[in-house]
């Protein structure tokens, strides 16, 4: 089972075990991490779940959607070039290892 | 009042589950008891009228946390569990089974409750409403057998919940018409020019729209419904009748333990009851604003938002809630998204292309920006969203002006991400 690595925003750092299929964010509010709201639940349309794609991780992801490069546009805490919505990320065995961190505020 | 007795946090969803991570995020370090009437745990509803009725799956794929993540904030759960009447002097809770339970602080989250129809043959067999995962599975069923015995679904109500539920039996292959007593859809909420568009996408999907109808009763045979009559004295086949026709706040608790409730328990913007020790969040509330109106939301943002502002005040602090409102809803391949409240407006200016359709609406009031609706324009949302956010406005000229740039604005007022975009 692939492991993600979550940063939560006061710098704590837990590594989970995640089913490949289920999301980035799905596994993170399953598990009680601190750090993503995901209102809409999944669905691309809030903009709640920003998270920061860790080197050397963020080249091995698929590149946004259009949707979510333009969610990506207006996040309420700082937009860097390794911002993703963890609710578009899934986690495949590839990923094993990926490491995000999660911003201060979402919403 | 106890002071080592737990904060019990009355109903499991969007609200409650916020309530108390938000109360351990505020440094609560005591007890703390969600109390649920389901027997599920807490789970997302908006997919209830959408996905989901489309393919039901496994309980856990919609639930809002996982059990570790409750675990990890020490909040006990205590699900089909119904409270039957609060006492304020000995703060204390009584429930159904006659357990007494002492709290030092007190949160209501209890939601909101299916509008019923007043009407003959309401309860007949397959006229459902809308609430619960139970009742998506339910109207999922009734809509498959629909689809199969080639009757019509009937959809009482032309708003978010009603149309969501039409677009998904569509998709189950059942016909659907959809009664609505005003004359266009969504009405109390948008502009005519998102109504018509929304009109236009569900014709094109084969649905009947009926305007102006005036439902006077539900005949059927066997316990089963067979048609929904109207004022005009057509008659609807109906395989299944789906109700949408609004929500009413569950304030029965709250209005019986003598909290001041107005169709929902009366909040202020930190969601504190007329009882300052007793806060309320989501649906079941109505909030006060500065200028004495009420204002009733029910959406997961107002659910989240004010229940972080009631786990500050059940902590002494003040964090109010002022953010623009903001609502989703999907049907078919559009997604609407709407930021701010239309109501009052005197001024709509469309962006974008309205036969896509991919456009938004912004509403004015003398010419200050108050809400945009968007359809499949993201960007648009996006972009209004941290306007409203911030009391920016752009100009109803420059919404017109399709070389304009909203992020201009925000670009001006520093707030623009580095990247912009």
């Amino acid at each position: 089972m692939p492991q993600v690595t979550y940063i939560e925003p006061d710098g704590r750092v837990r590594t989970l075990q995640v089913d490949a299929g289920s999301s980035v964010m799905r596994a993170a509010v399953d598990a009680g991490i601190d750090g993503i709201e995901a209102q809409c639940g999944g669905n691309c349309a809030c903009a709640t779940c920003h998270c920061y794609v860790q080197d050397p991780w963020l080249d091995k992801l698929p590149p946004p959607s259009d949707d979510e490069a333009l969610m990506l546009s207006n996040v309420a805490a700082e937009r860097r070039p390794n911002s993703r919505l963890s609710c578009q990320l899934v986690v495949e065995p590839a990923l094993d290892g990926l490491t995000v961190e999660l911003p201060d505020r979402q919403s | 009042m106890d002071a080592q007795a737990p904060i019990l946090i009355v109903g499991a969803g969007q609200a409650g589950v916020q309530i108390g991570e938000s109360l351990r995020q505020e440094g609560y370090e005591g007890e703390l008891l969600l109390i649920g009437n389901e027997l599920h745990p807490p789970y997302q509803r908006p997919p209830l009228s959408k996905k989901w009725l489309i393919e039901p799956g496994a309980h856990t794929a919609l639930a809002l946390r996982g059990a570790d993540s409750l675990r990890r904030r020490r909040i006990d759960l205590r699900l089909d569990t119904h409270v039957s009447a609060i006492d304020r002097a000995a703060s204390t809770l009584q429930l159904a089974s006659g357990e007494r339970l002492a709290y030092s602080g007190l949160a209501f989250a209890t939601g909101a409750l299916a509008r019923a129809l007043p009407l003959p043959g309401a309860a007949l067999g397959e006229v459902l409403s809308l609430r619960s995962i139970n009742d998506s599975a339910a109207i999922s069923a009734a809509i498959r057998r629909c689809a199969a015995e080639q009757r019509p679904v009937v959809v009482i109500g032309g708003g978010f919940i009603g149309l969501e539920v039409a677009a998904s039996a569509r998709k189950l292959g059942a016909e659907v018409t959809v009664l609505e007593g005003l004359p266009r859809l969504m009405s109390r909420v948008t502009a005519p020019i998102v109504s018509e568009a929304f009109e236009r996408l569900h014709r094109s999907h084969g649905v009947e729209l009926v305007f102006g109808a005036q439902v006077t009763g539900l005949a059927g045979s066997g316990g089963r419904v067979e048609a929904v009559r109207t004022a005009d004295g057509r008659e609807h086949a109906a395989g299944c009748v789906v109700v949408g026709i609004g929500v009413v706040p569950d304030d029965r608790l709250a209005a019986a333990a003598g909290l001041a409730c107005d169709r929902g328990i009366i909040v202020d913007d930190c969601a504190r009851t007329s009882d300052a020790s007793i806060v309320a969040a989501g649906d079941c509330t109505a909030r006060r604003l500065a200028d004495g109106r009420l204002l009733r939301l029910e959406s997961v943002q107002n659910a989240i938002e004010q229940a972080k502002s009631a786990a500050a005040a059940l902590m002494g602090r003040e964090r109010p809630f002022r953010a623009a409102p903001w609502f989703w809803s999907d049907q078919y391949d559009i997604k609407l998204q709407m930021v701010g409240l239309s109501h009052g407006y005197d001024q709509v200016v469309t962006r974008g292309d309205l036969q896509k359709p991919a456009f938004s609406a912004f509403y004015f009031q003398s010419r200050r920006l108050i809400a945009v609706d968007s359809l499949n324009r993201i960007q648009d949302h996006m972009q209004s969203k941290r306007l409203l956010d911030h009391g920016l406005s752009p100009t109803p000229e420059q919404v017109a002006d399709a070389q304009f740039e909203l992020q201009s604005l925000l670009k001006d007022a520093k707030l623009a991400t580095a990247d912009g975009a």
